[in-house]
């Protein structure tokens, strides 16, 4: 039903797939994301929708090999079908002319910032767009970005392209800005997106990040995705996932995401060390 | 044991007023299995139970059925050993007779009624619905079910719960064509994810979603209304739409550390185990963490499921209910299932906070003592906080069982739907039209968190309203609202 059409390796341990799913492509909207299972057996994962064609009846998703269902998904080849694409579900990314918006990814979020972008300039917003990773050769869709943009930065933590350094860099990079920024949208690993959000907190700039929460359902249904945003608690795939950063409480956020994976708090502990 | 007579039909035997026992998994085994625990009835028992009945003239136990099962009609089938009778019978009025004499609440409902109540033990009605549904599905006959001609009207529901699948079923019948949308990857709503398997097989829900495809009802799973697709849109290709989307929004209770690893909602703890087959973790992806000691919050027959699903992966499971065990909500009969399984039953406790370790893991539960004061507007007497009464019990699990309300996606993507102050869809009980034109609802999501069998009764009466209302459509009675 739901037929893979391409799955391939875009930079290392990062894919992109496009699948065949009418209904969902009709529906898509900027910042909505699709649950899927890969076959019969598998878990069911949250992923953001990162294009669609409606005319064609595809959506696209990238995704990092990280763990079990996605490495599942990476083994499959065009022409199979996946079990489930269900959505698509959460709420789309607010839109409006906000005037100067800055959208930083890293990760995957490279690729599920762009319809976000795109559909922000066509409103008539000035689009900045930051993109983050350890180096040159982790980056993707830097044309498509750049297409939908009025300017692209690059950040390489080995200084292989662009500015060297972080997502640290994120406040120099406000500050140089000629025309002052309105808003900042921030998607990828909930690292990048709470350290982000700490960066443009003093600068008093509205930032939203979309939630990387545990999910199952995708609507309500069993709350596992349940987190603190100011004060209270929320769902993150029907009242999100996308947040106030300054709301969220990050440190609630990391833990939950970590209960069946004591591993990605070591992750989080080294990247944070850095 | 019975004989037979020469006239063939009437056995003779002395009545016992006892009712037949149905023979039941051992406690000390079925812990360790997630098997049914009850076996059913083999036939020789099932006749014996039958003849108790009485035939009454006016069956005090037709009238307590909600959807008025011919009941004295098919016990005498039974009786008769003739069960395709029976199942016939049964079927006119109930098209899931397996699962209803599983699950049905039967001791409040038909059996409540049964004139023998009052003499030893009521008829054992639910038991001998559950046999001759077992018994078709083994050797009823398999002629294809009959459908009317083709109408060339067109329905879609919403939900494949068993309101929808009733509503389903009747539809194709008519000669409709049906299209049902479910949001999870597999049908059957509340019987997929979370009656467990050890109550109500999934086998069972499976034989009934394959009927519906004999009846050739499309299916279109992991379809979301509201998401994939909205009401409206739907309305601009068929003539009718029913909602029966359920009541799947789960509540905790109001206390700090709900957060903490270790808690969850009884949905998200059913459905691992149930619709992600979690039990058999690690072949099957979705994680289940191996738990020591559970919580279970509350005191229906859903806290009751989360707790014996909890106990046959290993843990020490206790039961927190703020009232006494007079006041449980649950069936008695599985309050004894758990009971004898050894589920710690702790009452008149209510937990305040959750409290965790370093890890953010849950380690314990505050807990205050109550007492029972005086009745409240449901007549339970009503549970009243002993000052200064705290203590502190240890658990790494806590399952938050107290309850459902309808899931607002549906109410949000669909203007001039009237939904009530409890998020229920606001319907005509007799059809279960809507306020929106051409929209009928049903089941739990219309009526709050009720029972299978309500949620079948509401299915059936769409399904007669919609057939009607598409064979000679009259001006929408409720159409101020839309
Ligand atoms: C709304 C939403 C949208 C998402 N969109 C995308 C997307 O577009 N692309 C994408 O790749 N992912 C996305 N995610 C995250 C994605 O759902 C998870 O990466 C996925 O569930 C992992 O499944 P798995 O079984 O392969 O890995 P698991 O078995 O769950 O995890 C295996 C290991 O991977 C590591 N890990 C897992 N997830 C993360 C993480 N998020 N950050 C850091 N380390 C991690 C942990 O160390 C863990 O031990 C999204 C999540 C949400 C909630
Ligand atoms: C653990 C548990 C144990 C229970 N035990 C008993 C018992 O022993 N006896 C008894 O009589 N009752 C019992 N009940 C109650 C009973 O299961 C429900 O009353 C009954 O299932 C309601 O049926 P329904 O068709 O209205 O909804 P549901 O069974 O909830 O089905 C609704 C379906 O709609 C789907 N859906 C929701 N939203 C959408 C959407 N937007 N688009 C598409 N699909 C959607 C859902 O995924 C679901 O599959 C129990 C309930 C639970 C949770
Ligand atoms: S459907 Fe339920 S209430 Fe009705 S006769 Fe059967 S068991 Fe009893
Ligand atoms: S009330 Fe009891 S005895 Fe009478 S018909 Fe019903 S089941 Fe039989
Ligand atoms: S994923 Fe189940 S409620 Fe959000």
């Amino acid at each position: 039903m739901f037929r893979l059409l391409e799955n391939k390796m875009l930079v290392p341990n990062l894919y992109h797939a496009l699948i065949s799913a009418p209904d969902v492509a009709k529906a898509a909207q900027a910042g909505q994301f699709v649950i899927i299972r890969p076959t019969e057996a598998s878990e069911r994962i949250p992923l953001t929708i990162s294009d669609w064609d409606a005319a064609r009846g595809t959506v696209s998703v990238v995704y990092m090999k990280v763990g079990k269902t996605t490495a599942e998904f990476a083994a499959l080849t065009a022409g199979q079908d996946l079990a489930t694409v269900a959505g698509p579900l959460g709420n789309p990314m607010e839109m409006g002319l906000f005037g100067h918006v800055v959208c930083v990814g890293g990760c995957y979020g490279l690729a599920s910032i762009y319809p976000m972008a795109r559909e922000l300039k066509r409103l008539g917003n000035r689009v900045t767009i930051v993109i983050e990773g350890r180096s040159s050769y982790l980056l993707y869709w830097q044309q498509k970005l750049r297409s939908v943009s009025d300017d692209l930065i690059v950040i390489t933590r080995d200084g292989s392209k662009g500015l060297p350094g972080h997502i640290n860099n994120l406040t120099g990079v406000i500050s140089r800005q000629a025309v002052p920024v309105n808003r900042v949208i921030i998607n990828g690993c909930n690292y990048l997106m709470m350290r982000g959000s700490q960066e443009t907190r003093p600068l008093g700039i509205r930032t939203i990040v979309s939630l990387n929460t545990l999910m199952i359902d995708g609507t309500g249904m069993c709350g596992v995705c349940r987190c603190t945003v100011s004060g209270s608690t929320k769902f993150a795939c029907v009242d999100g996932p996308h947040f106030d950063g300054h709301e969220v409480d990050w440190d609630e956020l990391n833990k939950r995401r970590g209960a069946y994976l004591v591993e990605e708090t070591q992750v989080l502990r080294s990247s944070k060390g850095e | 044991m019975t004989e037979q007579n020469e006239t063939g039909s009437k056995p003779v035997k002395k009545m016992d007023l006892n009712r037949r026992e149905m023979p039941k998994q051992q406690p000390e085994v079925r812990i360790t299995n997630f098997q049914e625990v009850a076996l059913g009835y083999a036939a020789e028992t099932a006749i014996e139970e039958a003849m108790r009945c009485l035939q009454c003239r006016k069956p005090g136990c037709v009238p307590n059925c909600p959807v008025g099962i011919d009941i004295p009609g098919f016990i005498a089938a039974i009786d008769q050993r003739d069960f395709q009778s029976g199942v016939n019978i049964l079927k006119q009025k109930n098209a899931l007779p397996s699962v209803c004499g599983r699950v049905c609440p039967q001791e409040e409902q038909c059996e409540s009624g049964c004139i023998l109540t009052k003499r030893k033990s009521s008829v054992a009605i639910g038991r001998l619905e559950r046999f001759l549904g077992d018994w078709e599905a083994i050797l009823g006959d398999d002629a294809p079910p009959e459908i009317a001609p083709a109408t060339g009207k067109k329905v879609a529901i919403i939900g494949g719960g068993p309101a929808g699948l009733t509503a389903a079923v009747d539809l194709a019948r008519f000669g409709h064509s049906v299209i049902v949308f479910e949001a999870l990857h597999k049908m059957g709503g509340v019987l997929s994810y979370g009656i467990p398997e050890f109550r109500l097989p999934k086998a069972i829900v499976d034989r009934e979603v394959n009927y519906l495809r004999r009846l050739g009802v499309e299916m279109r799973t992991d379809y979301i209304i509201g998401k994939t697709r909205s009401i409206d849109s739907l309305l601009e290709e068929v003539d009718a739409v029913f909602v029966a989307t359920g009541a799947g929004l789960p509540w905790f209770m109001e206390m700090p550390g709900n957060n903490l690893n270790g808690v969850y909602s009884a949905n998200e703890y059913l459905t691992r185990i149930n619709l992600m087959k979690g039990y058999d973790f690690p072949s099957a992806a979705t994680p289940v963490k191996q738990h020591r000691k559970v919580a279970v919050l509350g005191g229906g027959n859903v806290a009751m499921d989360c707790a014996r699903t909890a106990l046959r992966l290993g843990a020490e499971v206790s039961i927190l209910y703020r009232r006494s065990r007079e006041e449980l909500p649950a069936r008695l009969e599985e309050v004894e299932n758990a009971e004898e399984e050894g589920i710690i039953f702790r009452y008149l406790t209510l937990p305040v906070r959750a409290i965790g370790d370093d890890h953010f893991q849950v380690k314990a539960l505050e807990c205050i003592r109550m007492e029972l004061g005086e009745p409240d507007a449901s007549g339970r007497r009503s549970p009243v906080r002993v000052p200064e009464s705290e203590f502190v019990l240890d658990f790494d699990c806590v399952i938050h069982a107290i309850g459902n309300s309808p899931n607002p996606l549906i109410p949000a993507s669909t203007p001039g739907l009237e939904i009530s102050k409890r998020g229920t869809i606001v319907t005509d009980l007799e059809t279960g039209m809507t306020s929106k034109e051409r929209v009928w609802s049903g089941g739990d999501v219309a009526s709050g968190a009720a029972t299978v069998i309500n949620a079948m009764g509401a299915g059936r009466r769409a399904a007669t309203s919609i057939h009607a209302y598409l064979c000679e459509p009259v001006p929408w009675p409720r159409g101020e609202g839309a």
